[in-house]
């Protein structure tokens, strides 16, 4: 048996028991990684040497019983935008391909703590703009599934990795359906936690009133133990949500366990195979024009299986949906435009030959360094901001936001979780949609509106079309309710089995 | 044709540096004089990833500077971006305030010839800082050091009220004495934690529309200020004499050159795209923080100076120098509570303290003599035990050094003669020395009396006390 | 296209973004961000006269730091990733005209 096949919850128990050691959990990934990768491309970095000192030390910790959590051992990919201190850190720009960070992220500092080890940085769009991670100075990243197709974006290659079995999970991170979307088209589950979960110290930020790190990984339980490891109150964010106080208030469990997660983080708990009395709300507006047949029925079907298992489920009228994806990309533009100023060729970074003088130095260092999308968002993200359109764009859209938030709302009132595809395609070929942004904008509309309003929502594959290309589902659910979505989804996953691609079924030697 | 007469009109931007421990937005400290980048982080260098959390203490300070200058305290503030490329701004934007600023239509009251005067002031905001440049001019380079990069200020934004040179400055030396005595700032011009930007335009008298106004920075001292004025108000009147348009920019004053330069470039567009900071979270100010900080407000100047003179019956003129500075008023303060002469405290620091203060070049901040020591002194010429001869020089030890008076005097031997026995056999050996003396003074010349106290405390080496010296005297040239 | 973006508009956005497109980059830039504010004018079609632009999602508030210092001497991290530096300090083109 491939160690890889195995979830990281699975992959944790068997090293807790001492049935695998930490340093050959590691080099079982290696090996797949060493012999996938030429034909994937899901990693920008890897960390050969570091990673396999650090499975010696985390072996101690495990066995002298220092680390006894569920991740304890389990190797990880990171999304290349994370901060990984003296691990290059890129956003698989060119602007970026020397920048060593001096620090870690918190999120990945919370899985260090866990015990997990950190096997190398995947590939993404550059600064995760774009739905496809071809927009990656370092190369496209192939879709598991089929090598023509891309694998979604931007986590592209946290999703392939985890798709192809090259490492039990990954981070990703999502500002308009970066976790989701990519999980969908690779067929692997991914989360998106509500705003201020996650930590977004040391995330190198896209948009900031936007961005969330979260699992991506094989199944649910995995999705549920990663989150409690990396969620966290940290006060280095001033964005970060204290959980404990937010989160809606809950029946007293009895005989509660020991090392039980605090209120508010004990996503784990929700792992209940139970959607009876649950009230599911598929909104009437995610089916219409341009969602695919097949994503469709495969969609539906899902909701019929939840509601055979003894949900609720009712369709009604979210509104605003045509609306949230200029929302969107007037906000993350914007705030993209400010938070990419910093890369000027003066501090880290790409800095430019030859030039004339500071102004000609920036202007040629961030030229260069940047590709075309990133550019395009850049420019649009200046102008919505300039003197005279403020207003019109960056005001407009941030009304629009309230009101989205606002539909959110009122669906909220009548249904624990909504239920919905996570985009209205499976995954495109290579090439198809960066002709037309747009067009890629598009692929993005059951996803962004979830970030504009701070939700959590999780991916899950809920089918395949005819070309073999997974289908996702999306449930969505209210701020701080995780658990919910997490059942949902937890209670769908029980009545399917879980289906991989031929590279990840593939033996490696 | 009678030639036109102008007046200048005058707002100010004025930042001052706060003097908190810490950064506005991390963990580093915001002491000067550091080596260069020694105190930064991932945050104030502007790392990717890094983000910034608000230093409580600034809030406190700039809510006190408002409510010091009669403003409005904003309910619900936040910060917002201003985006603009430099390289002493790492993140390439500034993190500043401009659509709710945290103070908002205040004002301070300035004297003039004409009387009190109010001077409006528009907003105060809280931002960070920026690094600092250094130009290599023989490598064609800059470097920069980001160890001031954000250290927390405040922007005091007057409206244009001012209608000359004397007026700004009435006015910043009103702003930097309230904020010294709140302790917000030390407010120092020449090191640039207080810093002026000049908004001047001019029209002619009886005009009702403003003229077109310009920006003028790099105004290190009062003196430049003034001269700036002067130099932009000619500059004005001169264009507009020759019918020429003054253009709203930005100039840099050169005080060397007693002349401002305009400071526009193709690549300098002024379009800093403002929009809410999303990395910080609103901070909303409730009456009740309001009221504890008003609590904590301390006495200030013009209350001090009214209290001087009715609890100590000091004249106005000494409550005018000793709350020049706060510390001088804490001084004053402290030595009158253990010595209870406040007229004597008042003289030794309008005298000899501001002597001494000019002659050893040290602001009246700096001085840092404790008051009990200064209290000793007054208790022990009070006393006999010392004669203010010696206590003046005590006095200089006590300045430079903080000696302990008593000590000191004791140590060196300069505690007054006041014992007649001894004394009396000193004098009675000058006027046996001095026939002529003596009979000038039997004669009728009082002067001679003089000369002989003089004789006797020389020989006493000046530590005879005077009163006891004369009287003996007369006692002998009279009896 | 509705949006019609001019050579100045992009010189202008150029400037201001710290970009330098080349001919056929600029070209491309006007055609993109006419469609993209073609599409962004659908927001025209809400009437959102009486809603408050939302800038933060949840109304979390005062979130400060104690005044006290934690960080010690980090330049040499700082610095570490520096393209130019000399004497702990980052090098850059003259800024002085």
């Amino acid at each position: 048996m491939d160690l890889m096949s195995l979830t990281a919850v699975e992959l944790g128990k068997k090293i807790k028991a001492g049935e695998i050691s930490v340093k050959e959990a590691v080099k079982a990934a290696y090996k797949r990684i060493d012999a996938l990768e030429p034909e994937i491309n899901a990693f920008v970095t890897l960390d050969k040497e570091n990673a396999l000192k650090r499975a010696e030390e985390v072996q101690k910790l495990i066995d002298d019983g220092t680390l006894d959590g569920p991740l304890a051992g389990v190797p990880v990919a990171i999304k290349d935008n994370m901060c990984t201190k003296g691990l290059l850190t890129t956003c698989s720009s060119k602007i970026l391909d020397n920048f060593v960070p001096p620090y870690t992220s918190e999120a990945v500092l919370n899985l260090e703590k866990a015990g997990a080890i950190i096997l190398g940085k995947t590939n993404m769009d550059e600064f995760a703009m774009g739905s496809t991670t071809e927009t990656s100075y370092y190369g496209e990243t192939k879709n598991p599934w089929n090598t023509n197709h891309v694998p979604g974006g931007s986590s592209g290659g946290s999703a392939a990795a985890v798709a192809a079995h090259e490492c039990p999970y990954a981070l990703g991170s999502d500002t308009g359906g970066s976790i989701r979307q990519p999980s969908s088209y690779c067929g692997v589950v991914g989360m998106k936690p509500t705003y201020g979960t996650v930590s977004r110290y040391g995330l190198i930020a896209y948009g900031s009133s936007l961005d969330q790190i979260g699992p991506i990984a094989k199944d649910v339980i995995d999705c549920a133990a990663i989150l409690e490891a990396i969620a966290s109150y940290d006060k280095k964010d001033s964005t970060s949500m204290d959980r404990r106080i937010y989160a809606p208030p809950e029946p007293e469990k009895e005989g509660s366990q020991e090392n039980q997660k605090p209120r508010g983080y004990d996503f784990m708990s929700a792992l209940v195979d139970d959607v009876k009395g649950m009230k599911i709300g598929i909104p009437r507006d995610y089916f219409g024009d341009g969602l695919d047949p097949e994503v469709k029925e495969a969609v539906l079907n899902a909701a019929k299986v939840l509601e055979e298992k003894g949900a609720i489920v009712e369709e009604f009228d979210l509104s605003l949906v045509e609306y949230a994806i200029p929302a969107y990309y007037v906000i993350a533009s914007a705030e993209a435009s400010s938070n990419l100023a910093r890369f000027d060729g003066v501090k880290y970074g790409y800095r430019t030959e030859e030039f004339t003088d500071l102004h000609n130095m920036y202007k040629k260092s961030r030229s260069e360094g940047f590709g075309p999308e990133v550019k395009r968002r850049i420019m649009l993200g200046s102008f919505v901001l300039s003197s005279g359109y403020y207003d019109a764009y960056y005001l407009k859209a941030l009304r629009t936001k309230a009101l989205i938030k606002k539909a959110f709302d009122t669906a909220f009132q009548e249904y624990d979780v909504l239920l919905g595809p996570a985009a209205p395609t499976t995954a495109p070929k290579l090439g198809d949609s960066l002709s037309d942004p747009i067009k890629m904008y598009l692929g993005d509309i059951y996803t962004v509106s979830v970030n504009l309003a701070g939700l959590p929502g999780i991916s899950l594959p809920c089918g395949r079309d005819k070309k073999g290309l997974p289908i996702g589902l999306q449930l969505i659910g209210d701020c701080f309710e995780e658990k919910k979505i997490i059942r949902a989804a937890y209670a769908f996953e029980q009545t399917r089995t879980y289906e991989c691609c031929d590279f990840a079924k593939k033996e490696v030697f | 044709m009678a030639q036109k007469q102008y007046e200048t009109v005058i707002g100010l931007e004025v930042h001052v540096e706060l003097a908190t421990k810490t950064k506005i937005f991390c963990s580093c400290s915001t002491e000067f004089g550091g080596e260069p980048n020694t105190h930064t982080c991932p945050v104030c260098t502007g790392m990717p990833g890094s983000l910034p959390v608000l230093n409580k203490q600034v809030v406190e300070y700039a809510m006190a500077v408002g409510l010091a200058t009669n403003c409005e305290i904003t309910q619900y503030n936040r910060f917002d971006r201003k985006n603009y490329f430099y390289p002493d701004n790492p993140q390439n934007y500034q993190i500043s305030q401009l659509y709710l600023p945290i103070c908002r239509n205040g004002y301070v009251e300035i004297e003039t010839e004409d009387g009190k005067k109010k001077i409006g002031i528009h907003e105060i905001h809280m931002e960070e800082d920026a690094g600092k440049l250094v130009h290599d001019p023989w490598e064609d380079c800059s470097f920069v050091d980001f160890n001031r990069s954000g250290v927390p200020l405040i922007e005091i934004v007057s409206e244009p009220d001012m209608r000359s040179a004397e007026e700004v400055i009435a006015y910043l030396e009103k702003l930097r004495m309230t904020i010294q005595y709140l302790g917000a700032s030390d407010c120092k011009l020449q090191e640039g934690s207080m810093r002026a930007d000049v908004n001047l335009s001019v029209r002619e008298v009886g005009a009702s529309e403003f003229g077109t106004r310009t920006e003028m920075k790099n105004l290190n001292s009062f003196k430049a200020i003034a001269r700036a004025i002067e130099g932009e108000r000619e500059r004005q009147i001169e264009l507009i004499e020759e019918g020429q348009p003054v253009i709203q920019e930005t100039r840099r004053w050169d005080d060397n050159k007693e002349y401002s330069y305009a400071m526009r470039s193709k690549e300098d567009a002024q379009d800093y795209r403002y929009f809410p900071e999303p990395d910080l979270a609103p901070v909303i100010i409730s009456q009740k923080w309001i009221d504890i900080v008003q609590a904590k407000q301390p006495e200030f100047r013009e209350a001090k100076m009214t209290r001087y003179q009715e609890e100590f019956g000091l004249p106005e003129y000494d409550t005018e120098i000793i709350t020049s500075y706060k510390h001088l008023a804490d001084l004053f303060e402290a030595a009158e509570a253990i010595c209870h002469k406040p007229k004597e405290v008042s003289n030794w620091i309008m005298g000899e303290t501001m002597r001494l203060a000019k002659e050893y070049e040290l602001e009246p901040e700096k001085i840092s003599f404790s008051p009990e020591h200064l209290a000793k002194i007054i208790e022990m010429v009070d006393a006999g035990e010392i004669n203010r001869k010696v206590a003046k020089n005590v006095f200089q030890k006590v300045f430079t050094e903080n000696v302990d008076p008593e000590e000191y005097v004791e140590k060196n031997g300069l505690k007054s003669v006041s014992d007649e026995g001894a004394l009396r056999g000193v004098i009675e050996e000058i006027v046996a020395k001095n026939p002529q003396s003596v009979e000038d003074y039997r004669a009728g010349k009082k002067k001679a009396m003089g000369f002989l106290v003089g004789q006797t405390m020389k020989a006493m080496q000046g530590k005879a006390d005077p009163a006891i010296v004369n009287q003996i005297l007369k006692e002998i040239l009279e009896g | 296209m509705a949006n019609i973006i001019s050579d100045e508009t992009i010189e202008y956005v150029g400037i201001l973004a710290k970009l330098e497109l080349s001919e056929e980059e600029k070209e491309q830039a006007k055609q993109d961000m006419g469609k993209m504010l073609d599409y962004i004018d659908k927001l025209n079609e809400l009437n959102t006269e009486k809603v408050e632009p939302m800038t933060h999602i949840f109304p979390v508030m005062n979130v400060f730091r104690e005044d006290i210092v934690e960080n010690g001497d980090q330049r040499e991290e700082m610095l570490s990733n520096a393209p130019e530096q000399k004497n702990g300090a980052y090098m850059v083109p003259q800024t002085v005209e």
